[in-house]
């Protein structure tokens, strides 16, 4: 696509876009938002890039290749699951660590193996839908 | 001879050794049990296995399955011995032992299994791992031919075997073997026939019955040691074990005597020619192993004392000569490099512990005195003497016999004191890890004969109280029966046989004529195959089109039909559909919706299409965020979004629509269309009809807070509740996309060859 308009924006709205997405992923607990619309936003973000600047720099733009950040996704969201498994509760139960408190409404703030979850998941989306794009686009 | 090449050799000897080891300490686990179960107190292991389906991993060790399991072990360890010299220096030897040991470790469960399900489950082990060492030497296309057609036919056979050990589990409410038997005779039961035939099928194939036969013959394309365990203790006996061990459910009606006495009667006959028409030695036990397994299932078909006693020594007899024979032609064919009968002479000089091993296991074949086979060759008369059909099964006894005396003159004694002929190298005898088998199983067999009580207390007799599913009186194994009707028989078949034998040459030439006039089933397999192959191809052509607008229309197609017989049959009463109180943005919204599917429907133009399928699913989006759904009405724009991006992309590289394609294939897509659409939005509104239950509702609602700590509750449910569901469907997103790369990148990686290729 060949519009220097487009290609000018593009790169203001990309990195925004993408910002947005992991603002969407992180309030995603208590707002609308979370790890799939989170990595569908990022998704989008990319494909405007790689609309914009052609596939193979929106490729040097991820740096890692879109296949192996969805399997890296899958892989941290089986670890977060794995973990309430190692510390004794059943699978995939969410494990929470208070910091500078001992329940949600006392502490700081928590670390919590949910959003390590998440995190996977929008890994899982964002590189899945990338490595489609990507190979569509590069399928000439 | 081992290949100093190899650096894995040592390794390989070491597999071979450890699987021999192996089988023999199971043995002698085995002989453990030998006084319990002949003194009448059969041994049982339950473990549970799939108790919703009453389906438990039990053992059962009576006369029967130990009689089995030793031999099983016991000629296992020597074989693999034997295999150990035999295929040494062969470069997937490792290999072959794993094969061989699988074989006897599942045949072991075959014969030990008091569950019908679980014996079912080792059967079809037996016929994949037989199929991995009928196929041993893969790179000879005869040989893969071979071993896939002894797993079809045998696998057939198991399957339909399954279902009748599944029609015995619903009608009895039992797949206990040792329940099954107590309960005495099923001929009364409901569904009797087809039980019977069910499991005969399964049983006639594995033991080769004619018209099954035609697979063994071929199964002897896998090595020596290979065949002498298969045809001898295993493989092919599983089918009578089958016979044997169901008898007391099965036997007790006229189809069962008549059934097994001709089908058993027409193989031992059948095969005693055909035994004597090779002249290739392997062939030739290849065709008395289906005599004995023929004379086994005749024997079978009886119910009394002596019909059974005589089924139970042959079997032991037959284990033993023939997995000596078969070794013995392993260790003259490695001698002297040829296996034709024609040729082989005069070798008891440069073979002399092979030539007294195979006197001894050819001995007991002839059913000479005083070995073991005489003994159950009397038996065997007074057996068939007994029995119902006795003016039937009498006579094909005796040509049966009679012919195997002349093939064990054949196979034992004219190797090595017939003339010689030309011999590819100069013989020599064996190394002893190979003479240790038939040595042994020689000298069995006559120890047996000389001491027949011990043979009979421990193994015949406990074995004949299984079959007959009552302790068995016991005293017909004896060399010295008196002068009876048996003796004169056995006489008979001496100076039968020993005529055979003499015009054994001018008879081969006879039957080679005749076969070649008769029908050749093996063709017919082959002839079958191909047919089948062809029937399949058409098949897969028709529903297989690759039109993806042809599958899709089949899918709707029964979607629709099963929601309207459903709604037909059910008969659930009319919907309304209500216009009143919509608002101004709802009508706005379905008209924008409306609009897109007409736009849809109506242009030429893929990208058009795309984009009015696009305004759809927005419209659906702003129904979501009408009624408070924002994560679902996020996700719905989001997909929308990237469904008409990725579509997009696709069609660049498609061709317009084509508009007479599209013209002639409207009037079915549209009344699906619309049938399909009406029946989901009747559906529905059936389904809005009906009372909201909130109970899950006001479970989250109350939940995500206090136990997730989260107030979103649709991202709580995603990643807290049910967080295996969410791992499962990110899964598919990741196995989905890597499954499309790669047939992207692997159509253009092919692409790019064949540009090279140009």
């Amino acid at each position: 696509m060949n519009s220097v308009i487009f290609t000018a924006a593009a790169r203001l709205l990309v990195a925004l876009m993408f910002v947005f997405s992991l603002f969407m992923l992180l309030r995603g607990h208590h707002l609308p938002g979370g790890g799939f619309i989170g990595g569908l936003i990022g998704a989008v973000s990319f494909i405007v890039y790689s609309l914009a600047c052609g596939p193979a720099e929106a490729r040097k733009a991820l740096r890692i290749s879109p296949e192996v950040i969805a399997m890296l996704g899958l892989g941290i969201a089986l670890l977060a699951g794995m973990f309430s498994f190692i510390v004794g509760y059943p699978l995939f139960t969410g494990q929470w660590l208070w910091v500078g408190g001992d329940s949600y409404e006392t502490a700081a703030f928590s670390l919590n193996t949910v959003l390590v979850f998440d995190i996977g998941v929008y890994l899982v989306v964002l590189g899945g839908i990338l490595s489609l794009t990507y190979a569509f686009e590069e399928e000439t | 001879m081992a290949d100093n090449s190899d650096p894995n050799a040592p390794w390989k000897t070491l597999s071979g050794l450890g699987t021999t080891a192996l089988t023999a300490l199971l043995f002698l686990y085995f002989l453990q049990f030998l006084a319990p179960v002949a003194a009448g107190e059969p041994v049982r292991f339950v473990w549970d296995w799939i108790p919703s389906l009453d389906i438990s991993l039990s053992f059962y060790i009576d006369g029967l399955s130990l009689m089995f399991a030793l031999l099983i072990t016991g000629i296992g360890a020597m074989v693999m011995l034997y295999a150990a010299k035999y295929l040494a220096g062969h470069p997937h030897y490792d290999r072959f032992a794993l094969y061989l040991f699988s074989f006897m470790l599942s045949m072991l469960g075959l014969v030990l299994a008091d569950n019908l399900i679980a014996l079912f489950v080792f059967w079809e082990l037996t016929t994949f791992t037989s199929y991995l060492l009928i196929g041993y030497l893969h790179t000879d296309p005869k040989s893969r031919r071979n071993a896939l057609q002894a797993l079809l036919l045998t696998a057939t056979g198991g399957l339909a075997m399954l279902a009748g050990f599944i029609l015995i589990g619903i009608t009895q409410g039992t797949f206990e073997l040792s329940e099954l038997n107590a309960a005495g005779s099923l001929a009364d039961q409901p569904f009797y026939l087809g039980i019977l035939i069910l499991v005969l099928a399964g049983a006639f194939t594995k033991s080769a019955q004619v018209p099954f036969h035609f697979w063994l013959p071929n199964a002897m394309a896998a090595p020596t040691p290979v065949s002498a365990y298969l045809h001898s203790a295993t493989m092919v006996k599983a089918g009578v074990y089958l016979l044997a061990r169901m008898h007391p459910s099965l036997s007790g009606s006229d189809v069962w005597v008549w059934t097994l006495s001709i089908f058993g009667a027409v193989t031992a006959v059948f095969a005693s020619f055909m035994a004597l028409r090779q002249t290739d030695l392997k062939q030739t036990l290849a065709y008395t192993t289906l005599m004995a397994l023929g004379t086994l299932t005749m024997f079978l078909a009886g119910s009394t004392g002596y019909a059974i006693t005589a089924a139970m020594t042959f079997l032991l007899v037959h284990s033993l000569y023939k997995a000596g024979l078969f070794l013995m032609i392993g260790v003259v064919d490695h001698g002297t490099g040829t296996r034709d009968a024609n040729v082989l002479g005069g070798l008891r000089g440069a073979m002399p512990i092979t030539a007294a091993a195979a006197a001894a296991a050819g001995l007991a074949m002839a059913g000479i005195p005083p070995f073991l086979g005489f003994i159950a060759k009397e038996v065997a008369y007074a057996g068939a003497l007994e029995m119902q059909l006795w003016l039937f099964v009498v006579p094909m006894s005796l040509i049966a016999f009679a012919l195997m005396f002349a093939v064990a003159g054949i196979v034992a004694y004219k190797p090595f004191y017939g003339p010689q002929g030309e011999l590819p190298h100069e013989p020599h005898e064996g190394p002893w890890p190979m003479l240790l088998g038939p040595v042994v199983l020689g000298v069995l067999g006559l120890l047996f004969g000389l001491m027949p009580g011990i043979a009979a207390y421990y193994l015949i007799e406990p074995a004949v109280a299984a079959v007959m599913g009552a302790p068995d009186v016991g005293g017909r194994v004896k060399l010295w029966a008196g002068f009876n009707l048996p003796l004169l028989l056995s006489l008979i078949t001496f100076a039968l046989g020993f005529l055979l034998y003499q015009r054994h040459m001018d008879l081969r030439e006879r039957l080679a004529r005749i076969e070649a006039r008769a029908p050749d089933l093996d063709a017919g397999w082959d002839r079958l195959l191909a047919q089948f192959v062809l029937y399949t191809k058409a098949q897969t052509k028709r529903i297989q089109t690759g039109v993806l607008r042809q599958y899709m229309f089949a899918t709707f197609s029964v979607f629709a039909l099963t929601v309207l017989v459903t709604l037909i049959t059910r008969d659930v009463g009319g919907v309304a559909l209500q216009f009143t109180g919509l608002s101004f943005m709802e009508w706005g919204v379905a008209i924008l919706i409306i609009a897109g599917t007409v736009l849809v429907v109506q242009t030429s133009s893929r990208i058009v299409a795309l984009v009015a399928l696009g305004v759809v699913g927005i419209g659906v989006a702003l129904i979501f965020i009408m009624f408070s759904a924002p994560d679902v009405a996020i996700t719905q724009l989001l997909v929308e979004l990237l469904v008409v991006v990725l579509l997009a992309l696709a069609f660049l590289k498609m061709p317009n629509l084509d508009p007479e394609g599209r013209q002639k294939h409207s009037l079915p897509n549209a009344v699906l269309a619309v049938a399909v659409g009406g029946l989901t939005t009747v559906v529905l509104l059936l389904v809005v009809d009906q009372p909201f239950d909130r109970r899950l509702t006001d479970f989250f609602e109350a939940a995500s807070w206090t136990q997730a700590f989260g107030r979103n509750i649709v991202n709580v449910i995603l990643v807290d509740f049910r967080t295996l569901d969410t791992f499962g469907e990110i899964a598919v997103v990741a196995v989905a996309a890597l499954g499309a790369f790669a047939l992207l990148k692997g159509f253009a990686r092919a692409r790019d060859a064949k540009e090279e290729d140009k």
